[in-house]
């Protein structure tokens, strides 16, 4: 039986059914603080305080968000397309939370009598999938622009189609360099042949510079805004959007921000792998090692999340043609040469 | 198990297929095919050919679909219920493109029936590693040719294109 359905056949599927369980919770309470800390970063950096009222420290107020979220008025406009209006939402979400499905979060390792490998399904073409399913998401934006029935939201719909093909391609390519040194698609594999050389953040810079500013256009995170843009398109696609379906816009955006984070943390900066801290880990226990293993993970896409909210509040936003520009005629050729130079690199046995 | 996701996947293959046949808002029609290219996708899982599955989505269902779902959306001037009623041409054509289609299926449905389907290739067929390999030793040649010939395509609609602003 092929390997995806592997999963559920037998006894099989209580594992994979409680790991599925476990990172749902995880991403959706990663999400509900990813939104906090925004907003206390946001303030910070604008010298100014913050959302510190509810709780200590304001840490309860996600959980107000969402109280407020569901007890807001639902608002559909009397000529939208209804079915697609109240689908779009859906697809956002849906689509931004399955790629985390094959998502390690550290090596596979022993205890109980077990192997147990902390992800939920380990596909031979874990980067490709990520791909894949987070190519379905742009259904999502335009589908809302399109059925709200409004010229801002369709502008925002359209401008998010663009702009997500254009950066998947310098993205996808920058992604190819990374495939050639590992020779896998598997995410682990790649993790595992940056300790054996080195971070590829350090052994390519260029593929990493080119997919982590690729990462934020298709986050649609500033300066890459576009199909938001409140200054121009009021707010774009989901102008329309009231209640907790502007809420699932919300959450996906920042489900789509951790999964970049993740993602540039596996690709590029060694996964759970720090160097001189992985020869300390060696003396411990499997269990405890692979819990060291998921914290620095964690660390490390905390501080890539930190760092899109830290942008978000730096710079402004771009043009829309220099946006195009931008990823046309300067990281596309950038990635392409990428390719070259690890090209270049694997003949001289450097990987 | 498998068998069970092959008929799931099979009705939603007809239904959207159907949907986008005859459901008269183009959009509607868009996002059903897309749908339906994703079940094909589930095919080539099924058929333990993960990558050409995960391909499938990138480029079908991820990149050509929202290109003509914007096409659509840009274009489609009053919105539902614009799409004219088929006529008799269309009938004909329909009915001759499945009857051709049905009789190129027939052979292999009478084998199945006889019980003499070709034997499963080696596992790991559908791999990124078997797949390269093909696709750069014994089908370099039509791979390389089809590259050529998207390109040639690619500088045609940039002429047409650029004609037009000029």
């Amino acid at each position: 039986m092929p390997e995806m359905i592997d999963l559920f056949a037998g006894f099989g599927i209580i594992p994979t059914a409680v790991k599925i369980g476990i990172l749902i919770g995880l991403v959706m309470t990663a999400v509900a603080y990813i939104s906090f800390a925004e907003r206390r970063i946001a303030g910070f950096i604008q010298e100014r305080i913050g959302p510190n009222r509810v709780g200590p420290l304001g840490l309860l107020q996600p959980l107000a968000d969402g109280l407020k979220f569901i007890f807001k008025e639902e608002i559909i406009p009397s000529l939208a397309h209804k079915p697609t209006f109240i689908l779009a939402p859906a697809i956002a979400v849906t689509t931004a939370l399955t790629t985390f499905a094959v998502l390690p979060f550290g090596g596979p390792f022993e205890a109980w009598g077990k192997t147990i490998s902390p992800m939920v399904a380990d596909l031979d073409i874990g980067v490709l999938y990520i791909l894949a399913v987070a190519s379905l998401g742009v259904y999502g934006i335009v589908l809302a622009g399109w059925s709200s029935n409004n010229k801002y939201s369709l502008l925002g719909g359209l401008r998010s189609t663009a702009q997500l093909i254009s950066y998947e391609l310098p993205m996808t390519l920058a992604l190819v360099g990374v495939l050639m040194a590992a020779g896998s698609l598997r995410l682990a594999d790649i993790v595992n042949a940056q300790m054996n050389s080195a971070w590829y953040a350090v052994a390519m810079p260029l593929g990493a510079f080119i997919f982590i500013v690729s990462a934020f256009a298709e986050t649609n995170r500033l300066p890459f805004d576009m199909p938001e843009a409140e200054a121009e398109i009021v707010a774009g696609y989901h102008t329309e959007y009231s209640s907790m379906k502007f809420a699932m816009f919300y959450m996906a955006e920042y489900m789509n921000v951790t999964m970049s984070s993740c993602l540039i943390t596996l690709l590029f900066f060694g996964g759970w792998h720090l160097p001189f801290v992985e020869g300390m880990l060696q003396g411990l226990s499997q269990p405890s090692r692979a819990a060291a293993h998921a914290a620095i993970f964690a660390g490390k896409t905390t501080f890539f999340i930190f760092f899109y909210i830290w942008v978000r509040w730096t710079l402004p936003r771009f043009r829309y043609d220099q946006l195009m520009r931008l990823g046309w005629k300067v990281l596309l050729p950038l990635a392409l040469a990428n390719i070259f130079y690890v090209g270049g690199a694997i003949l001289l046995g450097w990987f | 198990m498998a068998e069970a996701i092959f008929w799931f996947n099979a009705f939603i293959a007809v239904l959207t297929a159907a949907v986008v046949v005859l459901h008269r808002n183009p959009v509607v029609e868009a996002l059903a095919l897309a749908l339906h290219l994703c079940s094909i996708a589930v095919f080539f899982v099924l058929l333990e050919a993960p990558f050409a599955a995960v391909i499938q989505v990138i480029l079908y269902a991820g990149a050509i679909m929202v290109l003509f779902l914007f096409v659509v959306m840009l274009l489609d001037p009053g919105g539902e219920g614009k799409a004219g009623r088929a006529g008799k041409i269309q009938l004909a054509a329909t009915l001759l493109g499945a009857g051709a289609f049905l009789a190129a299926l027939l052979p292999v449905a009478l084998a199945a029936g006889a019980g003499e389907l070709p034997p499963p290739v080696h596992p790991g067929f559908g791999g990124v590693r078997t797949f390269g390999q093909l696709l750069f030793t014994e089908y370099l040649f039509p791979f390389e040719a089809a590259s050529v010939l998207l390109l040639s395509a690619m500088i045609g609609a940039l002429y047409l294109a650029k004609r037009e602003l000029d």
